[in-house]
């Protein structure tokens, strides 16, 4: 049967087929909804893990008791994991392990933009790059075959393009796989140092093999044309663009496996023709490996860069000299960023921080917009966790005079990845850090995952839930209080009281995400017209369902969920 | 057939992705090669949301550039303002007249513009816009334009109406599968 698939529901149906049994991890754009579509099937286990690391461990444990194993992660969530990738690399695998890394080109997600080739490189771990969905499913399968051949984890590498884009594929059932036997192998599986001297020496041998398979897998493949003008060498969502654009006029070399990569066939490909331009997105890695084996006659990130997507425009415009026509209309048109929605939990917290005027230190996750107009609340944010060991150094830096004044912000699903860890810092290098844990009962950005405070595991079953105010205390934290951030008035109170404080402390603001099914509204608010002496209050928020109308505040009956803070806002009594 | 290239854009929460879903299937059982193209992530956050059908013998890329589109379909009017340059010469804009105010025009910062279908007309744009949210009320729910406005696309595109209604039941849960045939009809007879 034929359908049109996500690149991630295509893998999903890959590691479906191949006989997956046991999958792990961490929700991160583009790379949420492989686990979230092969969930569906009662066939494999699937779990999200608190972090990455966690996630990638729990596949190679099942991986080494012999069954094929799945964990999948965003590009800046493999540099969590990237401490087991690193020595997995040595252990090799029992059972097949594969890991989908997805890359944000174009950071439409993100917080960078880094490559993740460069991990499959310095870890030694094979790395397949599919360019869409059809490839999405072959290539998982194929990476279970080859990672029980070669004994290695596998890393397919994905894009946002890749990963969101529907084609389609071609259905066909599971293969239904026993377990592997398991024995006890420390040389293989003990890395201490006499184990992992011997096993480093079995990596590079592997390494050696596996450039040998690159040399004639059906993983790169060749297209000439007649017509060529020069040859391209391309990989993933890049291949695509350069089909678009070019055509027969030019000889295509598509790597879909980006490490190791070939010698021979990129050698023999480029003696074809005077001219070799790679197309790659991000770092040149393709055309740095062509100088390093000889070849000359190549070109790429001098004409295309190092930034963002190359899609088929940019590529007819840089090696054709074609730009396509378009009008435009001559009319200043405003930007429409993403917005916390009406009813957003964090929108009356952070409207109470920027009204005390504190120093926020931010995360990762919805809350992260709080840092746009009109809140403009937050001064920084790195990575996951960050918040909170990052406010815990700036007040080590600045002492009392910014621990009275700055906090830090971050959701319930973010601290249980990596906030915790920083927070045990607080707790025992002592400093006096003022912690808001924004908790909206859901992973929200990426699209509503559970996690362990939830109550619900990943297939919605109940599940043990975290008791964050125990768990804090736990930590060693004696000052925690829970907030109602809809209460403008009490929350701004409980700030206040904590950041006078002369310990750490930590406020829970509680009231779960506004889009869960579960969450009952109120009846939107409206605002009395004849009351309403146009004083912009309520514009402060920044909810969307509130606009000014010939010098009135006006609220949107279809987004406006009830939430109250605008009618605590104003102070004239116009909101009913 | 040479690739066709229709984008659907909208505001975050209008739909925009289920009607690009709804239309893949149409030409999916059309017997064409189909590519649909998303991003995720902040779509539910209000911001402006952009998705790409392609279709044809073969589709390579998923994405539509400026000068690349055959249609656009707009659920709301400065989104198919600022979507006018990926139209192609001649091709066809289809929009909701629905305004929804971006944060900017909230805080005052900038202002929404007066007169867009006017000046999307003026400006060669072979424009229909329908007031696709009143449409969708009528129907029974304001959550129903994207549908309003595949209806107005099918009556500009000539398949047969069978694959239309099942693509519908395919991508429409049942409870509101009433609701979203209403709809479209409504749609596809909107002058």
């Amino acid at each position: 049967m034929k359908k049109l698939m996500l690149g991630n529901e295509a893998f999903a149906r890959g590691l479906y087929e191949a006989g997956c049994k046991v999958v792990s991890s961490y929700p991160g754009t583009p790379s949420t909804e492989i686990t979230e579509e092969v969930a569906k099937y009662d066939e494999v286990y699937a779990e999200w893990a608190p972090n990455e690391k966690v996630a990638m461990e729990t596949a190679l444990g099942a991986s080494i008791a012999g069954a094929r194993s799945f964990c999948g992660m965003k590009h800046v969530g493999l540099n969590v994991a990237a401490d087991p990738l690193y020595t997995a690399a040595y252990t090799g695998v029992n059972a097949g392990m594969v890991i989908a890394v997805a890359d944000d080109q174009g950071m439409h997600s993100s917080q960078n933009e880094q490559d993740s080739r460069h991990h499959a490189i310095a870890s030694k771990v094979p790395m397949l790059e599919p360019s869409d969905s059809t490839e999405c499913k072959e290539f998982v399968k194929l990476a279970f075959e080859l990672s029980e051949q070669f004994d290695a984890p596998f890393i397919v590498r994905m894009s946002t393009r890749v990963a969101h884009s529907q084609s389609i594929v071609e259905m066909e059932d599971r293969q239904e796989l026993e377990l592997k036997p398991y024995e006890k192998t420390p040389q293989k599986y003990v890395m201490m140092p006499a184990y992992a001297k011997g096993r480093h020496v079995f990596v590079e041998e592997r390494t050696k093999k596996l450039i040998e398979y690159a040399e004639t897998s059906p993983l790169n493949r060749v297209e000439i044309s007649d017509k060529a003008e020069f040859g391209v060498i391309t990989n993933g969502a890049c291949y695509q663009y350069t089909k678009e654009a070019l055509g027969d006029r030019v000889s295509v070399l598509k790597l879909g496996m980006v490490n190791p990569l070939p010698e021979k066939l990129i050698k023999d490909f480029a003696a074809k023709y005077d001219r070799i331009v790679v197309i790659e997105e991000l770092d040149g890695i393709i055309e740095e490996h062509c100088r390093n084996i000889g070849v000359t006659n190549v070109e790429g990130k001098n004409i295309f860069g190092y930034i963002g997507e190359i899609p088929q425009s940019v590529i007819a415009e840089k090696l054709l000299g074609e730009k396509k026509e378009y009008v435009a209309l001559n009319e200043n048109i405003p930007v429409r960023p993403p917005v916390m929605c009406a009813g957003c939990p964090h929108r009356g917290l952070f409207y109470c921080l920027k009204k005390l005027g504190v120093t926020v230190s931010g995360d990762i996750g919805c809350y992260t917009l709080g840092a746009a107009a009109p809140l403009n609340a937050i001064d920084t944010t790195i990575c996951m966790g960050a918040s909170i060991s990052g406010l815990h150094g700036f007040n080590k830096a600045r002492g009392a005079e910014s621990e009275h004044k700055s906090v830090a912000v971050i959701g319930d699903s973010t601290f249980m990845h990596s906030g915790m860890t920083g927070l045990v810092n607080i707790a025992y290098n002592n400093s006096n850090s003022t912690v808001i844990i924004l908790d909206n009962s859901i992973t929200g950005m990426t699209g509503h995952q559970q996690n362990p405070t939830t109550g619900k595991n990943l297939k919605g079953d109940p599940a043990a839930a975290v008791n964050l105010e125990e768990l804090c205390k736990a930590i060693g934290i004696k000052r925690v209080r829970v907030t109602d951030p809809y209460k403008l008035a009490e929350t701004e109170a409980a700030i206040k009281e904590e950041l006078a404080a002369d310990e750490a402390s930590v406020i829970i603001s509680r009231r779960p995400c506004a889009l869960l099914k579960y969450v009952k509204h109120n009846p939107p608010f409206v605002v009395e017209t004849d009351k309403c002496v146009g004083c912009k209050q309520c514009m402060k928020l920044g909810c969307p369902a509130i606009s000014m109308r010939e010098g009135k505040a006006v609220i949107d009956h279809t987004q406006c969920v009830g939430c109250g803070i605008c009618k605590e806002q104003c102070k004239i009594g116009a909101i009913k | 057939m040479e690739t066709k290239s229709i984008m659907i854009v909208g505001v975050g929460g209008q739909g925009s992705l289920l009607a690009s879903r709804l239309l893949g299937n149409v030409l999916l059982a059309q017997g064409y090669d189909v590519k649909v193209s998303e991003v995720h992530g902040m779509s539910q956050r209000g911001g402006s949301v952009v998705t790409y059908v392609k279709y044809g013998d073969k589709v390579y890329s998923p994405v539509i550039e400026k000068g690349e589109a055959d249609a656009v379909i707009s659920f709301e009017l400065l989104e198919a303002a600022r979507c006018l340059p990926f139209l192609k010469k001649g091709g066809h804009l289809i929009t909701s007249t629905q305004q929804i105010d971006p944060m900017p025009v909230i805080t005052g910062a900038a202002q929404y513009p007066d007169g867009l279908v006017e000046k999307l007309r003026a400006a060669g744009a072979e424009l229909v816009a329908v007031d696709a949210l009143k449409l969708a009320e009528e129907a029974g729910s304001p959550k129903a334009s994207n549908v309003v406005l595949m209806g107005v696309l099918a009556s500009r595109m000539d398949y047969p109406e069978e694959l239309w209604q099942k693509a519908i039941e395919q991508c429409v849960p049942a409870k509101f599968l009433e609701l979203n045939k209403k709809a479209f009809e409504l749609g596809k007879n909107a002058k």
